[in-house]
């Protein structure tokens, strides 16, 4: 492939930030074919329009999805992108890699594809951009049978699992998410490659309300870690915060001078639940009446600790605004144990009762979290075989058209107007 | 737009290999050409209810069925599916039947 000018993407060169041009001018040297993605680029930029066309259905055989076809609508000028399919690999718990793994994968993309990768998806995959048709299987073979890997989820399905690196260098994460997230990808591989859902479905998980991987608005179930008992609390390193000895926020804020420390200004008055107080130099914590924001223990983490008796919450129905409206997550499930020892049972029984429902009564593309307002918060909690309780709702309904099953109201929905006519004459 | 040439047949197609024309230039030969290319050794009367079923669904409704629509109609499960189709209902058979390509986020 011949270069082309790209006057508007080289202005893209310059300037601190890792330029993206560079990077692709840097992989054309060793494979032409990329001047043509720079080629297109820069034709998009010109004609302010995308140049890809609609749609594509390419794929490997057994896998619904996985890999994201895409067709140039301007293949003679660009042939070397004429086909730029998108390739989705399942990426590790936390994205956590050997050199020797990553200069394999890469000796393989660039055997069967661009070169050009997306390091990760939104999702969490590592994304390969940029193949031919008759590259898939090729390319899917040695992934499997030299690497180990797989593909990631694409279509309607349970795509790709994520989570934040947790305990593996996290003091405040509540369950192991990396464990979770790897074992419920095992054991959910036949929903995340063959779409059989109204539409897709996310899993993330989170160590704790920090939620350092989005869970609450980014995944359909999302799992976020908390803690149940009492914040455990270092009194003489609370002592330490207070004589300025260790920096607050992990020193996060000493880009510029906000004068000393004062645990009541930065903590106390900022408790959402007004639930510390000094007591002649030791910190108390009303527990019960904390809700585990995390602000206290994020300002003084050498002094405060989550709680020992740890678990997680579970949230359900994020999305993006198509169609109805964003949503985050609403609580489901305010506390349960996530273990590895009951290899998570109790939260694939969660999973596979929303499933159930879900693929049963879901529309056509309808998110759980549609399918949720659609129904009701009471609907929903009843279908999940749950108990209403206050923490479902941040506040009672206004309005007041409440339903009432026919069971819960005497004398039932049968009357007679002869009967009511007796003693009330038109 | 690439043409596909097949037992004498001539079949206006897309990159994706999907009948541009949809069902009205399906025939015989078009489901010999799709079971070249998607994998599928012999073609049985098991494939043939799936192909039908879209086909019938897609007439009255003029879209494709959801998948657990397709496995209610036809009483075989996503995975007897995938055993007939490797692709899968939508790439697999849908292309079969001379149903539109899928679109969405797929």
């Amino acid at each position: 492939m011949a270069k082309h000018d790209t006057p508007l993407l080289d202005e893209l060169e310059k300037g601190p930030w890792p330029s993206f041009v560079t990077d692709i001018k840097r992989q054309a040297e060793k494979n032409p074919d990329c001047w043509d993605i720079l080629g297109q680029v820069e034709l998009s930029y010109k004609d302010k329009i995308t140049h890809w066309k609609h749609g594509g259905i390419v794929g490997v055989f057994g896998y619904g999805g996985g890999i994201v076809g895409r067709y140039s609508d301007v293949p003679a000028q660009f042939p070397g992108v004429e086909h730029f399919h998108t390739v989705r690999v399942n990426q590790p718990a936390s994205k956590y890699y050997s050199t020797e793994n990553l200069r394999a994968l890469m000796a393989l993309w660039d055997k069967h594809g661009s070169g050009m990768t997306n390091m990760h998806g939104s999702t969490g995959d590592i994304i390969l951009l940029g193949c031919r048709t008759e590259a898939l299987e090729p390319f899917f073979y040695d992934l499997t049978h030299e690497m180990g890997q797989d593909l990631g989820g694409s279509g309607s399905n349970l795509r790709t699992p994520a989570n934040c690196l947790g305990q593996s260098r996290c003091e405040w994460a509540c369950y192991d998410t990396e464990e979770a997230c790897h074992h419920l990808t095992m054991h959910y591989q036949d929903e995340i490659h063959r779409p059989a859902f109204p539409y897709k479905f996310k899993f993330k998980f989170s160590g704790c309300a920090n939620d350092c991987v989005a869970a609450l608005a980014r995944s359909d179930f999302a799992v976020i870690g908390t803690w149940r008992d009492n914040i455990r609390i270092d009194q003489a390193a609370v002592k330490e915060y207070i004589a300025g000895n260790i920096a607050s926020n992990g020193g996060a804020h000493s880009g510029k001078d906000w004068g000393a420390f004062d645990i009541q200004k930065e903590v106390i008055n900022l408790c959402p639940t007004e639930c510390m107080w000094m007591e002649g130099d030791e910190l108390k914590i009303d527990d019960s009446e904390c809700t585990r924001c995390m602000h206290c223990i994020n300002v003084m983490p050498r002094a405060l600790r989550p709680g020992a008796e740890q678990g997680a919450s579970i949230c359900m129905g994020a999305k993006a605004p198509i169609l109805d409206g964003a949503q985050f997550a609403t609580l489901i499930i305010p506390f349960i144990k996530v273990s590895a020892d009951n290899e998570f049972e109790n939260v694939i029984e969660i999973i596979e009762n929303v499933w159930d429902w879900w693929m049963e009564v879901g529309k056509n593309r309808e998110r759980v979290g549609e399918t949720m307002q659609r129904v009701g918060l009471p609907t929903f909690i009843k279908v999940m075989g749950l108990d209403p309780i206050p923490q479902h709702v941040k506040e009672p309904r206004s309005n007041p058209y409440v339903f009432w099953d026919e069971e819960e109201v005497e004398g039932g929905f049968e009357r007679d107007v002869d009967e009511f006519r007796a003693r009330h004459a038109a | 737009m690439p043409t596909i040439e097949h037992n004498g047949n001539s079949y206006n197609c897309d990159e994706d290999g999907f009948l541009l024309n949809g069902m009205d230039d399906m025939n015989d030969d078009w489901i010999d050409y799709v079971k070249g290319v998607e994998g599928i050794a012999e073609l049985t009367d098991e494939h043939h209810k799936v192909i039908d079923a879209l086909r019938e669904y897609y007439k009255k409704n003029g879209i494709a069925p959801m998948v657990r629509i397709l496995s209610k109609t036809t009483g075989f499960p996503l995975k007897r599916i995938y055993e007939l189709f490797p692709s899968g209902p939508g790439k697999g058979a849908c292309k079969m039947a001379g149903l539109p390509k899928p679109t969405g986020c797929v």
